[in-house]
């Protein structure tokens, strides 16, 4: 194929730019996994699954507008281009992503570290992993032969091409198992680092939480000092057993100018508990992805998010919720503020199969505009098959109520200092919902960092 | 909560099996021949004598549309159309030129008596007791124009309508009588190239209604088009185009019916309203085409493009639909609310049944200040139906001060069936306010509480609200099928999901 660079311009302003532009973009991804192969961990079936991942990958391409589940985030408009693999991290890029991650460990929490998608145990807790804990990193498991049955599951796809890119290159990650009836006391906390500059990192984590057993999951994304232009992508697969209880809070914190690309697949058993809450402050494009199937009847889900904008970030939070049994309860609530010439996305769509009656379920996303340049755009769906069920959602978006602010100013309160409290709990809406009391804390200090930036 | 008995009844009653329209008349008609290319575009618009410029202008659309692919974002399944399989033009033979009703086709005629559509001025202006099964108090003078296959077969009160100014014809008259009208707005708001369907339907369409309201006229009584198909294996093509001028206002009903057949048929319309400084156009269709079997064989498609532009400040479109027939249903009447303070309004009834499929909904584009909208929908799915609102409510960068509520309720019958609903919700400014609500407690907690403190149960309290914003504009439909359409409304709200 010819170089377009060589083409004088008239020709490049062609229909048939978009054509070849595809082309090349998909050939430079083709040949970033084929220069990637012989880094990534596991032979055998684990190369098979990954070859057929990215096949998945390749045909359908960088997520576009053209595609429903990604209308508002067309990747291949705003990337253009993957990125090549990240190296692995120096001595020198493991002594800057021990900064960040100290800067942002929550409270008593267990701290596991990826660095550019690779585990760094010196910057790992591993010594106080609780009993009835087991940690692994992704590299050992798909590279131990006897886990080799494992190698499905951990790196299982859906029809997104996001998520098949992520299985064929998953570097690293974590693979915690929780046994049954284990209520494990410290929260753990997963730090990605990202200390490369225009390069990408894909890490892909494992959980696994046995019956009755309750535990919570903080996931961090930060850039570490002069980290910039990389992309991330990353994927989490949960599987939630009976009776279990799981918290899981992912705060995602971008550098400026990076791109942020998180899945979830969480398969949820009967009679559990999850509380998910999702928040998104910083980067310059951000795509949360949560596919949640309830499996077992009388599950109660709880899924919120926070999407605080500002500058030139895309946000883009989609939830979807899959009722496939009768008797669960799912709450989402979402709170997006959208200040500059930020973009907010929120696509939550509730799928009741034909199975699951008395399904309760229903969705709010609110989003608040604080400037003329700001956009939201809300997807609250519905897709309801079965008749004996409760479902609603509601949406609205709009500037801060003058009649409030009025208000507060009329005691006292300063213009910022007014609007400044009427943000805070309009976010406080979808943060209380976090169960533990130190988890709460922690993301509240994670957007009150965001709100002083505005002063 | 599950669907109450007497709900479950009223369904029933117009399930598919008790379609009442199905009968098929017997008649001589003359038809292009089969199939799709640039003669068959040449054939009518020959049939139509039409101008020069309209020739070109169906062509221009035509070879676009050879460029272009079906869309396939609807929830909506069924075997890919054969376009070269259907007939594009079929109009009864006329027996002479017809210059009175009593010349035209008896046959026509009885069947358009059958189908309860009043084509005889006399007998309404004698205030002659209308046929069983008529017995509507709000019944009265109404304008129609009758479509059947291709053509417009009669029109009725043209005299009264001229004397006030206002134009109401067929618009393959209107092409040849006012050139200047219809060339300055054809297309002005569905222009040829804007979807699969329309293009389609801008190359291809043989009648419809032409309606224009000068300044300042409020048009004397409703207008109104009826649609038949009656020919097998055609396609309906017809396009509308309403004008209301600067301070006018009309309201326009349309209703439309098809025989009982094994085989879909495909009806692509699209209908244009323009609405200038302070006009109003008040739009209400009630959709009972046939809908196939009870095993979903047969039944219309109807792949319809409708889109109000409110040009003027001031200005306000108002689209009401009872949707309850065809075997598919894609259409999604819009506004584009482009004059300052103007207002668009969307509300819809969509019942489905049988093995029916809607996709259905409304596309509010704020692009002037202080516009607001509000959309209304109710669909209810029962049988092996599958029933999608979806629709998109917008605010341009520049419209501040803009509103939309939104509130999308549906029911589900049955276990086999599918109530779907997908918004999509786009804020570009931080003066627009949009509130999107399913939950039917929420509608007005105040005037809830009003109608509670009174003696009334929530539920009753919830209808009240609800039928308070359809039933007027319900009322006013001119078919005996208002009647069932009332009833259906005011089915009972429990178990209602967002």
């Amino acid at each position: 194929m010819p170089n377009l660079k060589t083409r004088p311009d008239g020709l490049r302003e062609s229909p048939m730019k978009q054509v070849l532009a595809k082309a090349d973009a998909e050939r430079a991804t083709g040949d970033v996994f084929a220069a990637a192969r012989g880094r990534l961990p596991g032979v055998g079936l684990v190369a098979q699954i990954r070859a057929r991942a990215f096949d998945v990958y390749k045909r359908a391409g960088l997520p576009h507008r053209r595609m429903e589940d990604w209308k508002y985030t067309d990747l291949r408009a705003l990337i253009g281009e993957v990125l090549p693999l990240a190296p692995r991290p120096d001595a020198e890029a493991l002594v800057r992503a021990k900064v960040s991650a100290k800067q942002v460990a929550a409270d008593q929490a267990v701290k596991l570290v990826l660095v550019n998608g690779i585990f760094a145990p010196e910057l790992s807790d591993i010594g106080r992993v609780e009993n009835g804990v087991v940690v692994r990193s992704l590299r050992e498991v798909l590279e131990d032969s006897a886990t080799g049955a494992m190698a499905g599951l951990v790196l299982s796809t859906t029809s997104d091409s996001a998520i098949s890119l992520n299985a064929a290159m998953a570097t690293d990650g974590l693979v915690i198992t929780v046994n049954d009836g284990n209520a494990v006391k410290r929260p753990i906390q997963i730090v990605h680092v990202a200390t490369g500059s225009s390069v990408s990192t894909y890490t892909r984590s494992y959980l696994q939480l046995g019956k009755e057993a309750h535990a919570a999951i903080v996931e961090s994304f930060v850039p570490a000092e002069g980290a910039s232009g990389y992309q991330a992508n990353d994927a989490m697969i949960a599987l939630v057993g009976d009776e279990a209880s799981l918290s899981y809070i992912r705060v995602a914190a971008a550098a400026s100018d990076a791109v942020n690309i998180s899945s979830a697949i969480i398969a949820v058993g009967a009679r559990a508990k999850l509380d998910l809450f999702s928040m998104t402050c910083s980067g310059s494009i951000s795509r949360y992805q949560g596919f949640i199937t309830l499996t077992g009847e009388g599950t109660k889900l709880s899924a919120n998010g926070v999407n605080l904008v500002r500058d030139k970030l895309h946000a883009d939070t989609t939830i979807v919720v899959d009722h496939a049994v009768p008797h669960c309860t799912s709450r989402e609530k979402f709170r997006a503020v959208i200040d500059d010439c930020g973009r907010s996305v929120f696509q939550g769509r509730i799928v009741v199969r034909p199975a699951a009656r008395k399904t309760d379920a229903t969705l709010t996303s609110r989003a608040l505009l604080l400037s003329d340049q700001a956009e939201a755009d809300n997807k609250p769906e519905l897709e309801i098959l079965a008749d004996d069920v409760v479902c609603s959602h509601g949406a609205t978006s709009g500037a801060l109520d003058d009649t409030l602010l009025f208000y507060l100013r009329a005691r006292g309160l300063s213009e910022k200092d007014a609007q400044m409290l009427l943000i805070k709990a309009f976010i406080g809406e979808a943060i209380e919902g976090i169960t533990s009391e130190n988890l709460r804390d922690f993301v509240t200090v994670e957007t009150e960092r965001w709100l002083q930036a505005r002063r | 909560m599950v669907a109450v008995q007497e709900t479950i009844e009223r369904v029933r009653r117009i399930d598919v099996d008790q379609y009442r329209y199905g009968f098929e008349t017997l008649i001589e008609s003359d038809k292009a021949p089969k199939g799709l290319s640039e003669d068959t575009v040449r054939f009518i618009s020959a049939k139509k004598s039409e101008p020069a410029w309209m020739l070109q202008w169906r062509l221009e659309a035509y070879r676009r549309w050879l460029t272009m692919t079906e869309p396939t974002w609807a929830r909506v399944d069924y075997p890919k159309i054969d376009f070269q399989d259907l007939y594009y033009y079929a109009a009864p033979k006329p027996k002479k030129t017809v210059t009175s009703l009593d010349e035209i086709d008896p046959e026509i005629l009885k069947t358009y008596e059958k189908l309860g559509i009043p084509l005889r001025e006399v007998a309404m202006l004698e205030g002659v007791e209308p046929k069983v099964g008529e017995e509507d108090p709000a019944r009265r003078k109404i304008a129609v124009d009758a479509v059947f296959d291709s053509v417009s077969v009669a029109t009725t009160f043209k005299a009264e309508l001229k004397k006030a100014g206002v134009i109401f014809m067929p618009i393959s008259e209107a092409i040849r009588e006012h050139p200047e009208l219809v060339q300055k707005h054809l297309g002005s708001v569905v222009p040829t190239s804007d979807n699969f369907y329309a293009t389609l339907n801008s190359a291809v369409f043989s009648d419809g209604s032409f309606v224009y309201v000068p300044p300042g006229v409020r048009c004397p009584m409703e207008l109104s088009t009826y649609f038949r198909i009656n020919e097998r294996n055609t396609g309906q093509f017809e396009r509308t185009l309403i004008i209301a001028d600067k301070g006018s206002y009309v309201s326009y009903l349309e209703g439309c019916t098809a025989p009982q057949r094994d085989e879909n048929q495909l009806h692509a319309a699209v209908v244009e309203l323009v609405a200038l400084d302070d006009a109003e156009i008040k739009y209400s269709t009630v959709q009972n085409w046939y809908p196939g079997n009870s095993e979903g064989k047969g039944g219309i498609y109807n792949f319809v493009t409708k889109r109000g532009d409110c040009r003027g400040a001031h200005s306000k479109i108002s689209w009401t639909q009872v949707e309850t027939g065809s075997a598919i249903t894609w259409k999604y009447p819009s506004c584009i609310l482009r004059g300052d303070n103007s207002r668009g309004e969307f509300y819809s009834i969509a019942i489905s049944n049988g093995f029916q499929q809607v996709d259905s909904g409304t596309k509010m584009i704020h692009l002037g200040k202080n516009t607001s909208s509000r959309i209304i929908s109710k669909g209810i799915a029962a049988g092996r139906s599958q029933n999608t609102y979806r629709g998109l409510v917008t605010a341009h960068r520049k419209a501040t001060g803009t509103r939309n509520f939104t509130a999308c309720d549906s029911l589900l019958i049955g276990d086999k069936c599918g109530a779907h609903t997908v918004p999509y919700i786009e804020a570009k400014n931080s003066s627009a306010t949009f509130e999107h609500e399913a939950t039917t407690s929420k509608i007005s907690e105040n005037v809830l509480f009003y109608c509670i403190q009174r003696g009334l149960s929530q539920e009753e309290a919830v209808g009240l609200v609800v039928n308070g914003f359809v039933k007027q504009v319900l009322q006013k439909l001119p078919m005996e099928f208002a009647v069932e359409a009332q009833k259906l409304i005011s089915i009972s709200l429990d178990g209602s999901v967002g």
